[in-house]
């Protein structure tokens, strides 16, 4: 089943030039709405209280700094993992490709917050009670929050994006795999030089898109104690008893990220060819 | 400790947590059931409205579909969790009724189906598109109004189109209740926690809710592909690939 595709544009609209977005802007009806938008926000940043954030803006740096790491970080493992994770799926031998198949429902027929509780607090508890762990270098970092957070974000982005993989893998057309045998090529250098790269660039447009996704599971790290920019917020509410100004800061801050993210990413796009 | 699992803790009597997870897990269900529903009435609206509806109508159904696929699940849930509690019970006290308690769960459907119900306008939107032209306009020229054209023929026309979508926001759904164990609503995540918590056997519970959840997804995936297969029979095969 293919997953919901919710970040690439319905359908590509002519290049946005600004003199378009002037046009687009110029509607009566959108001035009117922008008007009454801005005023909105005018309101809000006058009667709200805000005397907040000066105060907290250093820990929601580090706190946005997190999030994109975590980000960052389990989006380049995942896809490192997705790789062989499709591959197997597609040419591998059964035992390997059941495996792969398994661990891919498993992780997508569950919600991401139980698998990270599962390795937190599961995870977490098993190894405390091995003193030859407790002993070792590696205790530092498992006795922290955020080796589990990103383990279970970067796991969940393998198994998504794996399953993306397998498509794609599947999806190269016979016809060019058989032109290469052809040309006298190895296995290995039928995969190196034609089925590999054919396969990543025919799963670069969804890319995009499950970053989006993977950008929006990035919270959840905040509820086993990373803290992120999700955290640091709620020990704002929590601190100042603030219902409405903390979270709409949130909602505005991930508007930004996602429209950065989105707009970054078609940059990326645009620059591999496509070849059609 | 040893790591090996305590079977007897699932028991579904008292001493055992099988009862409190089983009770969570029915929870989870209706809440996504009814989540899912919701969306797929806003789903409905929003799609008609972005279509057919007048320019602000439009643009601000834009708005509502792109700060809901932009903004991570959990803030909205916590969004709409506290503030619209907030916001309905300071309106009833307003109006001059008694403060009124939201239950956790009609709370809980309302924030998933506010949430599934951007997704599931898009779906429809493609899926109406998708139905050729000549045939809504067919059913305008028998003279039909506009809601009995969407009910006699875009909806069950759209239907096969919609539904590959629809069965996604399905999986969706379930996987979103789970946030709500953030806000402390003692769904199948939550209840596993607490049984968890109680007796120190994580592992064991964390992985039993995990089979759950999985047992609904392979179960609703069964039962979606055959809905789907129904659905599709009148159908040109070219399209189901």
């Amino acid at each position: 089943m293919a997953e919901l595709d919710i970040v690439s544009p319905p359908s590509s609209p002519a290049a946005l030039s600004p003199k378009r977005i002037l046009v687009i802007l110029g509607e009566p009806h959108r001035v009117v709405l922008a008007l009454l938008g801005l005023s909105g926000l005018v309101m809000a940043i006058h009667l709200m209280d805000w005397a907040w954030l000066p105060q907290y803006l250093p820990k929601l740096g580090d706190g946005l700094l997190m999030t994109l790491m975590m980000l960052v970080a389990s989006v380049i493992v995942g896809f490192l993992l997705a790789l062989p994770l499709g591959l197997v799926q597609v040419g591998g031998i059964w035992p390997l490709r059941w495996l792969a198949t398994a661990f891919c429902t498993a992780v997508r027929g569950t919600p991401l917050l139980l698998q990270m509780w599962l390795l937190y607090y599961g995870l977490g508890a098993v190894f405390a009670q091995f003193p030859e762990i407790r002993g070792s270098w590696a205790w530092d970092y498992l006795r922290q929050a955020w080796p589990y957070g990103f383990l279970a974000l970067t796991i969940s982005f393998a198994a998504y994006e794996g399953e993306v993989m397998r498509g794609a893998f599947a999806g190269v057309p016979r016809g060019e795999l058989e032109a290469a045998e052809a040309f006298g090529m190895s296995r290995w250098q039928i995969f190196r030089r034609v089925w590999f790269p054919r396969a990543v660039h025919r799963a670069l447009p969804t890319l995009a898109g499950e970053i989006i996704l993977q950008l929006k599971s990035t919270p959840l790290v905040a509820t086993i104690a990373v803290t992120d920019l999700y955290a640091v917020i709620t020990q704002v509410r929590q601190a100042t008893y603030l219902t409405y100004e903390p979270l709409l800061f949130l909602v505005a801050v991930y508007l930004c990220l996602s429209g950065l993210l989105i707009l970054a990413l078609r940059w990326l796009e645009n620059r591999v060819p496509t070849g059609q | 400790m040893t790591t090996v699992f305590d079977f007897g803790l699932l028991a579904y009597d008292p001493p055992g947590w099988g009862r409190v997870l089983l009770v969570g897990f029915w929870r989870s269900i209706e809440l996504a059931a009814g989540g899912y529903c919701l969306g797929i009435v806003i789903g409905i609206f929003g799609a008609a409205g972005k279509l057919y509806g007048g320019k602000v109508v439009r643009d601000l159904l834009e708005i509502y579909t792109m700060v809901i696929r932009a903004v991570p699940e959990l803030v909205l849930i916590l969004l709409f969790y506290y503030v619209g509690t907030d916001l309905l019970s300071r309106a009833s006290v307003a109006l001059g009724f008694s403060r009124v308690d939201i239950d956790g769960l009609s709370a809980g459907i309302m924030v998933i189906g506010l949430v599934q119900g951007a997704y599931a306008t898009e779906v429809f939107r493609g899926a109406i598109r998708a139905v050729p032209t000549g045939q809504i306009e067919a059913a305008h020229a028998f003279g039909m109004r506009g809601s009995l054209v969407m009910r006699r023929v875009t909806l069950p026309a759209m239907l096969p189109h919609a539904l590959p979508g629809m069965a996604n926001l399905w999986m969706i759904a379930t996987k979103d209740t789970a946030l709500l164990a953030v806000v402390g609503f003692s769904e199948l995540t939550l209840a596993a926690r607490q049984a968890a918590g109680a007796t120190r056997a994580y592992l064991l519970f964390f992985l039993s809710a995990g089979a759950l959840y999985l047992a609904l997804t392979l179960i609703s995936n069964v039962i979606l592909r055959r809905v789907e297969r129904r659905a599709r029979r009148g159908l040109v095969s070219a399209r189901q690939q």
